[in-house]
């Protein structure tokens, strides 16, 4: 732009040609790096599992096959439970939280509520500190929710941050609709559902993706609360079993390599996992390329968002 | 005009009784506090769990019931040897993570700022923020299938590259782990972490750029004198923030892509925790680390402000 004005200072020569071509190349050479190991555990995935064993899949299935997502969709019992929890997490816990944050934060934006100062630094200290591991897992275990449902839901139904972001933008809306509602005599929850939740909805949409990605993306709380309990297996902690099977062969199959063990078992073993795990990673990732364009939407107003508040 | 009435309900408010108001205003009440309950379970109380760490946990007895031991729990742990090669290994990738991290993040930023067509910028941007929304255990796939040695593509490419002569089995080597992490790390959140920067960029008054270019400055000079202290202050804020975290290694990336062949260089702080509370069952051991971590953390951010606070007069408190 500015150097094609008439008397700019920006001179264009052969090192800034050169310089964007370079540019250019390296940006174009990132992004295949970024997207090339999603490229081949799709084309791994749609192959035929004992023909994927020879190796040699880069971009595009050898011999194409669905057999991979018909075991896990409608054969592996475990893997079609998992995946139902995933989804119901996922569903229900990014609602429930973005309701009770958008409760919280309606009262904290209202500057004359009597509890106002006090409870935003209430909420705002969470963020600084936490019980760790293991006090956090003995309440959790002392409350009965291991082994529970609920256990994905309740903990993290109240996030701080997020609480912030959709005060400062409650602030934004004008108090006098809140007012005119008072007078017509609404209540408090009235307005809160038919006046401010109305008018909240890009930031709330923002706030529920995110949360919704993290719930499907969470696997750490499944090993720690309900390792014991099938019924509630989630896809992704059922890919990390998978993942470390193959961490604790791939290892062992580098012990063939050294000659300390003959592990051709293990190594035959590893066939139809390799391709099922090609097949859950391809699940666990297709719902977020979905939700991807709206998250892109909206990000980079939610991360301005909260730097307003810092 | 909107926001001069608030004030105007403040102060008819505060003339009334407390109790007044907060019969007014129990709606506003029955709203939030039963999250204030909420937060006070899940958030304020493991807090008193810190008292573990001076006891020793014992299940049947309970939390109030066991005896207190006083340091003995951190006497042990600053005698373990254990703990020291963990803390070697903390230090180790984090300080790897964070330098090439902020490397990576900056250069990318600066290339990006560069592109003058829009259309391919977005594209670079949308396609280099898409490993940020996915989990780790994905990611960790993705590293392990890169890295195989039967059909890994890094392992195809050196080949055909005849940079070596045979596979290398990259998980199962030792030395290779914190640079694996590390790597890792920038192949998932570089893309992501330049969002900061080049909002920072935009920042930048353009009549910078062009007195600069009136000097003479090429535009390499102009990136290194205008871009750079440009976002300056950016940097300042996020790296004394990086400082906090340098004893969390990041566990989910760190469990998920080590294996038994790595554990000399993989046992980071927050894996020797979780193995002595979910292996060993030590809860008031695993506790003492936590709070020798935290501890640690909060020093080294302070120190960290400190430092800043006399170089430059800026610090983030």
């Amino acid at each position: 732009m500015a150097k094609k004005r008439k008397g700019s200072p920006f001179k264009y020569g052969i090192w800034d040609f050169i310089f964007d071509i370079l540019n250019h190349l390296f940006l174009i050479f990132l992004c295949v790096v970024t997207l090339y190991p999603f490229v081949n555990v799709i084309a791994i995935s749609l192959n035929d599992a004992t023909d994927a064993v020879r190796g040699g899949i880069y971009i595009w299935p050898r011999e194409f096959s669905w057999r991979n997502f018909e075991v896990i969709l409608t054969e592996n019992k475990n893997i079609v439970q998992a995946l139902k929890i995933s989804a119901l997490r996922a569903l229900l816990g990014s609602a429930l939280s973005v309701l009770s944050c958008l409760m919280v934060a309606y009262t904290l934006s209202r500057k004359d509520y009597i509890f106002r100062p006090v409870l935003t630094t209430f909420f705002v200290l969470t963020m600084y500190f936490s019980g760790g591991l293991i006090p956090t897992y003995l309440l959790i275990r002392y409350l009965g929710l291991i082994n529970n449902f609920l256990v994905y839901i309740i903990p993290r139904l109240i996030a701080a941050f997020n609480i912030m972001i959709m005060r400062s933008y409650i602030e934004t809306i004008p108090y006098s609709l809140v007012e005119a509602a008072k007078i017509d005599g609404a209540s408090e929850y009235r307005i809160l559902f038919t006046v401010i939740m109305p008018l909240s909805v890009p930031v709330l949409a923002t706030i529920l993706l995110y949360t919704a990605v993290g719930q499907w993306n969470s696997w750490f709380d499944t090993m720690l609360y309900c390792s014991s309990e099938p019924n509630l297996s989630t896809l992704q902690f059922e890919l990390q079993k998978l993942l470390q099977a193959a961490r604790t062969m791939s290892s062992s199959a580098m012990d063939v390599a050294l000659g300390t063990t003959s592990a051709e078992q293990q190594t035959k073993a590893a066939v139809t996992p390799n391709s099922i795990r090609a097949a859950m990673t391809v699940i666990a990732v297709v719902p977020i390329l979905f939700v991807y364009p709206f998250l892109q939407r909206y990000f980079i107003h939610g991360l301005t968002l909260g730097g307003v508040k810092g | 005009m909107q926001k001069e009435t608030i004030p105007v309900i403040i102060s008819t408010g505060s003339k009334k009784s407390i109790w007044l108001r907060i019969s007014e205003q129990r709606q506003l009440i029955v709203l939030s506090f039963p999250f204030v309950i909420l937060v006070l379970i899940f958030n304020y109380i493991p807090v008193w769990g810190w008292m573990l760490a001076f006891k020793n946990y014992n299940p049947g007895q309970g939390i109030w019931g066991s005896p207190w031991v006083g340091l003995d729990n951190f006497r042990e742990l600053f005698a373990d040897a254990e703990f020291y090669k963990s803390l070697k290994n903390t230090f180790a990738i984090s300080f790897l993570k964070l330098i090439f991290n902020f490397f990576s993040t900056i250069s990318l930023a600066v290339l990006l700022n560069e592109v003058k067509n829009i259309l391919f910028k977005r594209t670079v941007q949308t396609i280099s923020y898409l490993p940020h929304f996915v989990s780790w255990v994905v990611a960790a796939n993705i590293v392990y299938m890169s890295l195989s040695p039967t059909d890994g593509i890094v392992n195809q490419v050196l080949l055909n590259l005849n940079l070596i002569d045979k596979p290398v089995p990259f998980m199962g080597v030792k030395e290779y782990f914190w640079w694996i992490v590390a790597l890792s790390n920038v192949w998932k959140e570089v893309g992501w972490g330049t969002i900061i920067y080049l909002s920072a960029m935009t920042g930048i008054d353009p009549d910078l750029y062009e007195a600069a270019a009136i000097d003479g400055a090429n535009r390499f000079q102009r990136i290194i004198h205008v871009t750079i202290p440009g976002i300056a202050p950016t940097v300042r804020i996020l790296l004394i923030l990086s400082i906090g975290w340098i004893l969390s290694a990041g566990f989910e990336q760190v469990y998920l892509l080590m294996n038994p062949a790595v554990v000399d260089t993989a046992t980071t702080l927050e894996i020797y925790t979780y193995n002595y509370a979910m292996k060993y069952f030590r809860y008031s051991y695993g506790t003492a680390i936590g709070i020798f971590n935290s501890a640690v953390s909060f020093v080294l951010i302070m120190v960290a402000n400190y430092i800043s606070k006399k170089i430059s007069e800026e610090g983030i408190f």
